[in-house]
């Protein structure tokens, strides 16, 4: 059993084809741009959603998050066998950070490659390298989240160290795994042109990156925020340029990672 | 665009609609002074076209390289009054509404008030049809269960085969001729019918070679006074291509054209069929003459793009013959229905895709003209790079092409009695309706209200608009003790109102086959000619009358919505449900909330709504399937609503899905605008769970966001999703691709968006031409966002 809080299908930006995303519940990170703070508490929670209708605004309960079986969820992803086979598409496991319920996650990608379905791992990295160990041979692909490389920095925006992150993607580099690396560009956050270099320069000792992803942040979450009972610490009117995001897409392409904007 | 297209094109979308009265007064002027005694009614109508275009002006646009108008002028529509007369209210209306108006000068006004409508008030066909109808056939149509396609249009739907490409029309009256010899007297009941009608074909045949060879005349005059050389030279050639075609076979892509366009101005002008005529498979057709000039070095791949983009031009010169009343409503719009195909499969079933369908595809794209329309055929044979190149354009927001699978429309025929090469060479025409090219008539005979007839169901078969006993008495709704109750007094109406459709759409045709045979058209399509039989009398090799269903979504979601609220749960009695419809909801705004948000809905893949779907399509299919009509054709199902769901929602109160009194039902197949929460996979899973392959086509629009294709990677995602719906045996997709702020700001702003065209509902539309209505509905679907 396992906490998801979240199943998308057509997710057509998380890996090859025509994909199906589950959710899991849980982040031991705690970005201020983070698009999803429901994902970020472990356990389901309560929260209060309001629908509209004819000027009538209904306040109700809402549980993010539901306690299922594997089997569950299987049968969901099963839904879109025919999309994904259509596609070369597959089931995408994404969070929060699906490496905190380890060994659900290791039982779902099990499952899906009995099934014969590519699997991708959506991961933030901060997990115990034996857990990365673990699932190595049930997945396909890794979506790898590089944030910031300056540690401080890094410990600022999303409450962790990225000493361990960067020596999981070293691991999995080592252990020939195909990754898409996935950066969040958040102005004055990490578009410097000193975090972008040393990006670019720690990339470049790896083998396997088979893409770069450029996710432009988007105001998107404060009012999530507010729902959830969380401060939102990102400061408004703060987005990327697209002449900005195209420098630094260039910037990677010019030392040879294939980059896309948005995924 | 050479300059000449640029200018032709241009002129074709300014020039205003008119009302022509030229083809209404030389039928008028034929029918009271040059009947001949003794004529047999057939006859009668091939000299009523032959007078037509004889005296009919002879138009050529200055640049032009294929030519004939149906009017005089471009976009100067005719009328036919003797299949329906304008009234002098009708051409007022016509003449001053606000959404596609039809100016109407005083002479014209003058000719129908002196002329034409003193001679046919009353003599129309429709007046015939009218009076023919009985008291439940008129109460039904009246309280909006179904609409009559022929009560203002001929049945013609139908589309040209390859023949006109083989034969030319001396070879035709050939054929004619060995009819004639084979006719036996001695036992054959109705030979000598038989006779007059191929006497009737042989006139018709000679008259279009007529009306050709007045153009090469018209083509000489001008090539004299012309000054520029270079012109002058082609006047003469294109004079030469009208002698040529169609009195024989064509040698050239030229002539190929030509050939089609003047058989195209003789069916239109015949009479004014439904979803006009096309040309049906284009690419395949034209290939084999394209390949042989390009080879021997008479033709380029720029100057057949050139004659293509004249070709398109007639097309989108023509605006439909103006219609009133509820046949205006059920078809909202003024295009005809030109549904060019590309793609497919070759006779023999290999990939018909060839470098043809793709210079077709951009000259698709490079015109942007709501007509003719055009589509791919997808066969699971043909390339990636034929489908991904038809998203790109779908993705400029023009709503074409719209995108059919081949294998599914292949068994759909074969499963209806086609044979297989038949089969392979048909595709969709219309909106979305299947047919077997040059050798099938499939008649429309109108769209039919689902959600209504479980409104009438509720009511105990009378409509709660007017308090009229419309339909059976099926019982109380109180004493429904069970769904299954419901459901079978939901059946017992479908059956009733079916068969006093049918009654009606097979006097209709009989009406139809004693007034207006239709021997030009019998030409075209096989076996009429070799039967000695008319097109609108079972000449066609297959016939077929289809009844359009609509309002899937909305009777879908209106039964899940009972079950579960009056029987499974139960939250509410049937009778307090009905009195909440009746009320609009009002006083009952939280059972409305809970149907909208808590009720499960078609198009998310939840099989607690979908397995309604399916009945509802079982309870349809086998209450029409297995009935036939008098020109032997069988009744079929389809579902699609061009804009009749906005019609068929006005004549409703509210719904048990939530839908407000007066709004628009669901459109084709798809779901409930706004109802599908769960992204376009499960959407068309939803849509897959009915048998496509037992209906004669289905519509499904789905809405992208133009973001949405912002790269190849994405435009491929759209091709496997448009793959995978097929692998499921669904009929058919189109994309609006627009947002809905686009949208409202086009609302706003009509004179800044004057070419924003959008997919409606199986054709596409100028946006500013729909109703607000119509607008509003465009702008609710659900924009699906890849984000």
């Amino acid at each position: 059993m396992g906490v998801v809080f979240d199943i998308k299908r057509f997710a057509v930006h998380d890996g090859p084809g025509i994909r199906i995303t589950i959710f899991l519940k849980g982040c031991p990170l705690s970005c201020w741009w983070c698009h999803n703070p429901e994902s970020i508490s472990a356990a389901p929670q309560k929260v209060k959603k309001q629908l509209k209708l004819n000027g009538k605004v209904y306040t109700e309960e809402e549980t993010v998050g539901k306690e299922v079986g594997v089997s569950e969820v299987m049968q969901e992803v099963a839904r879109e066998r025919i999309v994904m086979e259509e596609s070369g598409g597959g089931v995408t496991f994404s969070g929060g950070e699906p490496m905190l319920q380890s060994d659900f996650l290791l039982d779902l990608l099990m499952a899906s490659k009995k099934e014969g379905y590519h699997t991708s791992v959506d991961t933030s990295g901060l997990a115990r390298q034996e857990d990365f160990e673990k699932i190595i041979p049930f997945t396909d692909l890794f979506l790898f989240d590089l944030k910031i490389m300056n540690e401080e920095l890094h410990k600022k925006y999303t409450g962790v160290s990225n000493r361990k992150i960067l020596d999981n993607l070293k691991f999995l580099s080592d252990n020939k795994k195909t990754i898409r690396i996935r950066i969040p560009v958040v102005k004055d956050v990490n578009d410097s042109e000193e975090n972008i270099s040393q990006t670019i320069f720690f990339l470049k000792t790896l083998k396997g990156i088979e893409q770069v992803d450029l996710l432009p942040y988007h105001h998107i979450g404060k009012s999530k925020y507010e729902r959830f009972g969380l401060k939102y610490k990102m400061p408004d009117q703060i987005e990327t340029s697209d002449e900005e995001i195209q420098a630094i897409k260039s910037k990677f392409e010019n030392e040879g990672f294939k980059t896309k904007i948005g995924g | 665009m050479t300059p000449r297209i640029k200018k032709l094109r241009e002129e074709s979308l300014n020039a205003i609609n008119r009302i022509s009265a030229e083809r209404a007064l030389l039928i008028t002027e034929f029918y009271k002074n040059h009947l001949g005694f003794g004529d047999s009614v057939t006859v009668q109508r091939a000299k009523a076209f032959r007078y037509i275009m004889e005296n009919k002006h002879v138009c050529i646009n200055d640049g032009e390289l294929i030519v004939g108008e149906r009017g005089p002028a471009p976009k100067a529509t005719p009328t036919y009054p003797e299949i329906t007369v304008h009234s002098l209210q009708d051409l007022d209306i016509l003449n001053t509404r606000e959404k596609v108006w039809f100016r109407v000068d005083d002479e014209t006004r003058k000719a129908y008030e002196k002329i034409i409508i003193p001679f046919w008030k009353g003599k129309s066909n429709r007046d015939r049809i009218m009076d023919a109808m009985s008291e439940e056939w008129h109460n039904a149509y009246n309280a909006g269960i179904y609409t009559e396609f022929m009560e203002q249009r001929a049945p013609g739907h139908t589309v040209a085969g390859d023949k006109i490409y083989h034969k030319g029309m001396l070879d035709i009256i050939d054929d004619i001729g060995d009819s004639i010899k084979s006719l036996d007297f001695l036992n054959d009941k109705k030979a000598f019918e038989k006779k007059e009608e191929l006497k009737a074909m042989k006139i018709a045949a000679e008259t279009i070679i007529l009306f050709a060879s007045r153009h090469s005349d018209k083509l000489e005059e001008l090539a004299i006074k012309e000054k520029d050389e270079a012109r002058k030279a082609e006047l003469l050639k294109m004079a030469q291509i009208c002698r040529n075609v169609p009195a024989n076979a064509p040698k050239t892509f030229h002539e190929a054209l030509q050939y089609y366009w003047f058989v195209h101005l003789g069916v239109v002008t015949e009479l004014n069929p439904w979803d006009s005529f096309n040309p049906g498979r284009l690419d395949r057709n034209l290939y084999p003459f394209y390949k042989r000039e390009v080879e021997a070095g008479t033709l380029t791949k720029e100057k057949a793009t050139e004659i293509l983009q004249s070709f398109w031009i007639k097309f989108n010169n023509h605006p439909a013959p103006p219609k009133v009343g509820v046949t205006a409503l059920e078809s909202n719009t003024y295009t005809d229905f030109s549904l060019i195909n590309v793609g497919g499969l070759l006779p023999d079933g290999s990939d018909a895709v060839n470098e043809l369908s793709f210079i077709i595809l951009d000259v698709i794209e490079e015109m942007r003209l709501l007509q003719p329309s055009s589509m791919v055929q997808l066969s699971r044979k043909n390339p990636d790079a034929f489908i991904d190149r038809a998203i790109k354009i779908v993705k400029t927001g023009f709503g074409q092409p719209s995108i059919f699978n081949t294998d599914a429309i292949i068994q759909e025929l074969t499963r209806q009695g086609k044979n297989i090469i038949d089969a392979r060479n048909g595709g969709a025409s219309g909106c979305v309706e299947t047919g077997a090219f040059g050798t099938e008539s499939y008649i429309l005979t109108g769209y039919f209200n689902l959600p209504k007839i479980l409104e009438v169901t509720l009511h105990n078969g009378i409509d709660p608009r007017t308090k009229k006993q419309i339909g059976l008495k099926t019982g109380d709704p109180a004493t429904f003790a069970s769904f299954n109750d419901l459901l079978n007094a939901f059946r017992k109406q479908v059956e009733y109102f079916i068969d006093v459709k049918i009654k009606g759409s097979n006097i209709i045709e009989s009406i139809f086959i004693n007034h207006v045979p239709t021997p030009f058209l019998s030409l075209i399509i096989d076996d009429c000619v070799a039967k000695g039989m008319d097109y609108i009398s079972g000449g066609a090799r297959y016939n077929t009358s289809y009844i359009q269903g609509v309002g899937m979504g909305t009777i879908t979601d209106s039964l899940t919505a009972l079950k579960k609220h009056v029987f499974d749960e139960p939250n509410i009695s049937l009778t307090d449900f009905v009195k909440a419809l009746e009320y609009n909801f009002e006083k009952f705004e939280d059972l409305r909330f809970q149907l909208v948000y808590k009720t499960p809905k078609y198009g998310n893949d939840d099989d607690n709504a979908d397995v309604h779907v399916k009945e509802v399509f079982e309870i349809y299919f086998n209450t029409i399937e297995g009935h036939t009509s008098p020109r032997g054709a069988n009744y079929r199902v389809n579902l699609l609503p061009t804009t009749c769901h906005v019609y068929f929602g006005s004549v409703m109160h509210a719904s048990p899905d939530g839908r407000l009194s007066g709004l628009p039902v669901s459109e084709g197949i798809s779901p409930v605008q706004g109802a599908d929460t769960n992204g376009p996979t499960a959407v068309i899973k939803s849509a897959a769970k009915i048998d496509h392959l037992r209906t004669g086509g289905t519509l499904l629009n789905q809405k992208f966001a133009p973001s949405f294709f912002k790269d190849d990677e994405a435009i491929r995602k759209v091709s496997q999703l448009v793959r995978s719906y097929f692998r499921m045996d669904g009929h058919h997709i189109q994309f609006n691709v627009v947002d809905a702020d686009t949208l409202r700001d086009a609302q706003k702003h009509p004179e800044n968006y004057r070419d924003l065209i959008v997919r409606v509902a199986g054709y596409s539309d100028y946006f500013n031409d729909l109703g607000e209505d119509l607008q509003n509905e465009i702008i609710v679907r659900t924009a699906h966002e890849g984000n």
